[in-house]
């Protein structure tokens, strides 16, 4: 047996094609860029610096400020790090509305206005768009993120329904990112408020079957600054980019709380 | 044999978390306070008041203003005529308490929510609650201690008096 040394022609393509070839060319287009600026070394002030650049139309807000940080000014500051809106690190407000700028496209804002990216409001900024987030985490470590059970831990795993885990599904989801704790009006006046996603998280643990220190978790969100904070303007549902009915959990959290109490 | 420090084992003992004890004194909640089931009653207050107020706020204007003359059937006389009736003195004082506890509850927590100066919220809390007892106390003496037909110094009647004065 001998292998064919020459390989069939490729038969006739039956669609015409463009000469171009590909998928054709991607659209591209100009876009102004303002960036809220604060560098503490050397102002106390922040400031709008702006850039006008060709970005193309499979672009994300995050592609416009790589291409801004690599190419025209390295001194611009932010977090990103997985870049495809998994690992919560850069929230910002990007025309007012906290958004992942890794999850935002060019193309679906208007882009015959500039677009305007600031630090997520209510944490101290600590370079451009970077805040110190370590008064979100400290309220989140205080609702006890993890699972405690006080019975012996059995041989094999702790069985749950599916029922059982849907119960919490959607406050799994969170990353983190402080988009929602950040787009709230009460935080952004009381900095000691817990915040949604303390909330959320704090929910992933009270309704699951197998935890036992929800009556604890519930006791540190009955605070003055806990679930009672809560106004339900629902600024945290729209900002969060996991899509968790964030104010929804609250209020179940609020429910809990309650009925508790009773 | 080796022997092991066991703090070697536990770094996490002896080694501070990152960046601890740098946040801003603004982001601290200072213990955990008591007024939580406060804040918890003030919430069920505002469900329960509210569902009540509707209630009550809407027979008020339906009586006061659809029932009978309608809006020109109101004056002294008529006022007069149903708080001579223990039932709308006990409406109106239950629409009176609630509407300004849930108004002030209103009140105070958009106080808490936008004042930013605790100076300034104390002193716009002290203007509120001491509003709130005055009009509070006012009202339930007026409810209660309310006297249609008043006379003068002679003991006559005044004129103003609605027309069943005649007949007391």
């Amino acid at each position: 047996m001998s292998t064919p040394t020459k390989e069939a022609a490729e038969p006739a393509s039956k669609i015409d094609m463009k000469e171009s070839g590909g998928g054709g060319e991607i659209p591209s287009f100009d876009v102004t860029l303002q960036v809220r600026r604060y560098d503490p070394e050397f102002s106390d002030d922040a400031r709008w610096d702006e850039w006008t650049i060709t970005m193309y139309g499979t672009d994300r807000v995050l592609d416009a400020l790589h291409k801004v940080k690599w190419e025209i000014d390295g001194s611009l500051t932010f977090r990103r790090s997985c870049a495809h809106g998994v690992c919560g690190s850069d929230a910002m407000r990007i025309n007012g509305r906290n958004r992942l700028a890794c999850k935002v496209l060019l193309k679906d804002l208007d882009t015959s206005k500039p677009i305007m990216v600031e630090p997520i409001k209510g944490l101290p900024v600590e370079k451009d768009l970077i805040v110190d987030m370590e008064p979100f985490f400290q309220s989140y470590r205080e609702i006890m993120p993890f699972m405690v059970n006080n019975s012996p831990a059995p041989t094999g795993e702790r069985i749950q329904s599916p029922e059982e885990r849907e119960r919490f599904d959607d406050t799994t989801k969170c990353i983190l990112c402080a988009a929602c704790t950040s787009s709230c009006p009460v935080f952004w006046t009381d900095g000691q408020y817990f915040g949604p996603a303390a909330i959320v998280n704090a929910h992933r643990f009270i309704f699951d079957s197998r935890d036992d220190a929800g009556d604890m978790r519930l006791e540190v969100l009955n605070d003055k600054e806990g679930v009672w904070r809560c106004r339900t303007i629902f600024n945290c549902t729209d900002a969060c980019p996991r899509g968790i009915e964030v104010t929804k959990a609250i209020q179940e959290v609020k429910r809990a709380v309650l009925t508790r109490s009773m | 044999m080796t022997t092991t420090k066991s703090d070697a084992l536990l770094p996490a003992q002896g080694i501070e978390a990152p960046r601890s004890g740098r946040i801003d004194p603004k982001y601290l909640r200072n213990g955990f306070s008591k007024s939580g089931s406060f804040e918890m009653a003030a919430w069920v207050f505002m469900r329960v008041s509210g569902a009540a107020l509707v209630v009550l706020i809407f027979v008020h204007l339906a009586v006061n203003l659809l029932v009978g003359e309608g809006i020109h059937q109101i004056d002294f006389g008529f006022v007069a005529g149903k708080w001579a009736n223990p039932v709308w003195q006990f409406w109106d004082l239950t629409m009176l308490w609630l509407a300004m506890l849930h108004g002030g509850n209103g009140m105070r927590t958009i106080i808490n929510d936008y004042a930013e100066k605790d100076s300034t919220r104390m002193w716009l809390k002290s203007i509120l609650y001491l509003s709130v007892i005055v009009i509070i106390v006012l009202g339930t003496m007026v409810i209660f201690t309310f006297e249609p037909c008043l006379l003068d110094n002679s003991g006559q009647l005044l004129e103003s008096s609605p027309s069943f004065c005649q007949n007391v």
